[in-house]
């Protein structure tokens, strides 16, 4: 859905066409619909297990547990029968000895700091999760046909106008409310309680500098309506935050395996491939090394909301300030794991909010008779254009050349390259690279405290990390996936 | 019936009743072209096996948009699927295992269950450079397919990457890739689409369940229930493509009545699927439905054959 947004953008600035309003403002839903979806999985389903050890939730109390749940939560299911129940399917399932998904993992590690019952509280949640994001997928099928890659975009506006009726926006409000209830009712009570645990980690895996283009425009100015403002900082200096501009991206492939050595500008980009050995002197990733004014920069939800509090938005700086002080820690443990973990519920509260008042926009457009969705275009002999785009994983930009009516270059510098990108020509680490200096390992052999930071990155990517014991120098090789 | 009445008690513990059951058996017999009486066949293919199928999902060249989709089953729900229908031995996305940890699993599954297995494929397989565009812990796809799909009862390749190559097979295919079928010589069933509808890939797992066998398929080794039939064959606007009443433009007022869109490069009458009748995500909707031309994404190399999207075709 993100790139499909992205390439459609580019386009439109190639050839200069803006679309009306009520096709941004269904392109917000469904982008709006991504986040909430996109955070809720990335949270239980590839990062919950790095935290929570679903073997310990067998010993936990259900009644105990039941009373935690209580303290910490306003989920709709609970109550010792409810718990007791889960545990006893989880029992069912480990008794099998078929442990499928969860053979293999890291349980019982030291590292592991949450009591049975909270690890009980999050099993069920990471279960009742599982059917909530199915649901979620409905609201892309309603404005967009199928989740995923939902097919209702096309340069100039949308396609799916017999969509944009009565019954189908108040089917999309309603699943809409539902998923929002979840994240404000279960998703963020769960990032408190399972933080209080870990506040540890409010010091670990965190990097230098943060970029967003930013995203969901609430009118046709840009960058100034989006919701989720652009900008960059560098150093963590939330008072020097800056505007973001494409000119200033480069893609460097000096350790990459394309043929090369330098740096350019995506509209001059090449993707020429260079395969060789695995070389960390040398080249050593399918991953270019992008740089903003030469520096490395994180993307994705951290970056967003730190862009976004430094901008002074009111929405994030209420939900930031007040979780902050919930854990009691203070601004400068954003600037970590557990911040980049927190920051991701964070904004999925602040954009799903925002999306009721776009379906009510939506209505009152439509009940004005405003139903234009659509703007047609000539397809010009020559032009470039770049469409910018801030998406779940982070900052997302497509860039095309347009020759002779067809395309000449087509770049795209996307999250997982931002985040774990190889060393660029200065020699400069990559943000994920920055994060893991310094990560408390417990035992080399199984480096559970690795997986939490890369994880929290929500990577596209599977990546290998080498962890060397500096005692025996053996070399353990962590695949993350 | 002892079994059946312990299974119903289970479901009614996590909250489902037996009417949502039987519902969702329905459907997906429906789906599976089979007549309402296997109903309680394909029901008690659910009921709580002795010990659940084993299934290895290999991930090669994708964008994981066909596991995206299988988490999003509601026909059963994915956490039936993975904790009581079906073992999920190896799956990269969803596995807590990660690094030694991850491979020994994979290989250990491959082991034990040798000859028994499941594997569903999601990705297409790089055979140029000796498969160096893709590598899993130092193995290329090239070799952990040989080595795993050779081992396993049957191969089932989930969307058109692993089925025909998909996007990054397309002219000029840098990276040599290929679907599973052909980069290995094998014989797979294909369940094709970018992604698939998920009630597809269940349907060809219950139909072995339940008969022993894989689906009936045609010749590009897809199942006959889901792809026996042409988009256009059973769309919802035939009538106006009959009728000579088309949309020549995006936005316009024969946008807005549902005309057809075959002017407007609809592939609908060269793509044989499904999408109209079972729809997408609990049957909310499907491509045509969202004004937007059918793209022909389940037909072997769509990226080069079906472009230009919006181009009607000649």
């Amino acid at each position: 859905m993100t790139h499909y947004l992205s390439s459609v953008r580019a386009v439109e600035s190639a050839v200069g066409v803006k679309i009306p309003p009520v096709a941004r403002i269904v392109r917000n839903l469904l982008h709006g619909a991504q986040f909430q979806h996109d955070h809720i999985v990335h949270f239980y389903h590839l990062h919950a297990l790095d935290w929570v050890d679903i073997v310990s939730a067998l010993s936990a109390d259900p009644k105990k547990t039941a009373a935690l749940a209580d303290s910490v939560s306003n989920a709709p299911w609970g109550g010792a029968v409810y718990f007791k129940g889960v545990q006893q399917r989880i029992k069912t399932f480990v008794d099998s000895g078929q442990l499928g998904p969860f053979t293999n993992g890291y349980w019982g590690h030291s590292a592991y700091k949450l009591p049975p019952e909270a690890n009980l509280m999050a099993a069920s949640h990471y279960i009742e999760a599982l059917r909530m994001q199915a649901k979620t997928r409905r609201l892309h099928a309603i404005f967009g046909g199928k989740n995923p890659h939902l097919q209702s975009f096309v340069v100039g506006g949308i396609t799916s106008v017999k969509d944009l009726t009565p019954d189908r926006i108040a089917e999309f409000l309603y699943i809409w409310k539902e998923t929002q209830d979840f994240v404000k009712n279960v998703y963020i009570p769960d990032i408190l309680a399972v933080g209080s645990f870990y506040k540890d980690w409010g010091a670990i895996g965190g990097t230098s500098n943060f970029h967003a283009w930013g995203e969901l425009p609430e009118s046709e100015n840009e960058p100034e309506s989006l919701f989720m403002p652009r900008g960059v900082i560098m150093n963590r200096d939330l008072k020097g935050v800056k505007m973001a501009e494409e000119s200033k991206v480069t893609e460097h492939v000096t350790h990459s395996w394309y043929k090369g050595n330098g740096a350019k500008h995506p509209y001059e980009g090449e993707t020429n491939p260079q395969h060789g050995d695995y070389d960390t002197n040398g080249k050593y990733s399918w991953v270019k090394a992008p740089r903003y004014e030469g520096e490395p920069c994180e993307v994705g939800p951290l970056s967003r909301v730190l862009v976004a509090y430094a901008k002074g938005h009111k929405g994030i700086q209420g939900v930031v300030n007040d979780t902050l002080k919930k854990l009691s820690i203070p601004v400068t443990a954003l600037f970590s794991t557990l911040g980049r973990t927190a920051a991701r519920g964070l904004e999925t509260v602040a954009i799903g909010d925002a999306m009721e008042g776009w379906i009510m926009e939506l209505v009152d457009r439509l009940k004005k008779g405003d139903s234009k969705t659509y703007q047609p275009w000539e397809m010009p002999k020559t032009g470039m254009g770049v469409g910018l785009n801030d998406v779940a994983r982070g900052s997302l930009a497509h860039w095309i050349r347009i020759e002779d009516k067809k395309i000449q270059n087509y770049q795209y510098v996307v999250p997982s390259t931002w985040n774990l990108g190889p060393r660029c020509a200065k020699g400069k680490l990559g943000p994920v690279e920055e994060a893991l200096i310094g990560t408390p390992v417990a035992d080399p052999k199984r480096p559970l405290e690795i997986l939490r930071t890369v994880h929290s990155f929500d990577p596209c990517i599977a990546c290998g990390v080498h962890v060397i014991d500096p005692d025996s120098n053996e070399v353990y090789k962590v695949k993350v996936l | 019936m002892e079994e059946e009445r312990e299974f119903y008690q289970r479901l009614s513990e996590k909250g489902v009743s037996r009417r949502d059951f039987m519902k969702y058996c329905g459907v997906l017999t429906a789906t599976m072209g089979l007549s309402s009486s296997f109903i309680p066949k394909v029901a008690e293919v659910f009921a709580a096996p002795k010990q659940r199928p084993p299934v290895i999902w290999l991930q090669f060249a994708e964008c994981t948009g066909c596991s995206e989709a299988t988490i999003g089953t509601m026909y059963p729900w994915i956490d039936e699927l993975i904790l009581e229908i079906l073992s999920m031995e190896y799956h990269e996305t969803i596995m807590a295992a990660s690094g030694h940890q991850a491979e020994d699993t994979l290989n250990a599954a491959v082991k034990k269950y040798n000859g028994k297995f499941i594997c569903v494929v999601e990705g297409a397989i790089g055979t140029k450079y000796d498969g160096a565009y893709g590598k899993i812990g130092g193995r290329t796809f090239l070799e952990i397919g040989n080595e795993v799909c050779k081992k396993a009862l049957a191969v089932i390749c989930i969307g058109s990457c692993s089925s025909y190559g998909g996007i990054q097979a397309a002219a000029p295919n840098p990276g040599g890739y290929k679907g599973v079928g052909d980069a290995l010589g094998i014989k797979t069933v294909n369940i094709p689409g970018c992604p698939p509808n998920p009630i597809n890939l269940v349907g060809t797992i219950v139909n072995y369940l339940l008969l022993g066998k894989l689906p009936a398929c045609d010749k590009l080794g897809r199942p006959l229930f889901a792809y026996g039939t042409s988009i256009h064959d059973q769309c919802p606007r035939r009538s106006h493509y009959e009728n000579d009443e088309f949309v020549e433009q995006f936005g316009s007022e024969e946008a807005a009545m549902g005309y057809c869109l075959y002017k407007l490069g609809c592939k609908g009458p060269d793509t044989y699927n499904n999408c109209p009748i079972a729809k997408f995500n609990d049957g909310t909707s499907w491509p045509v439905e969202a004004g937007h031309p059918c793209i022909g994404c389940s037909e072997p190399g769509f990226w080069d054959k079906m472009t230009p999207f919006f181009e009607e075709s000649k």
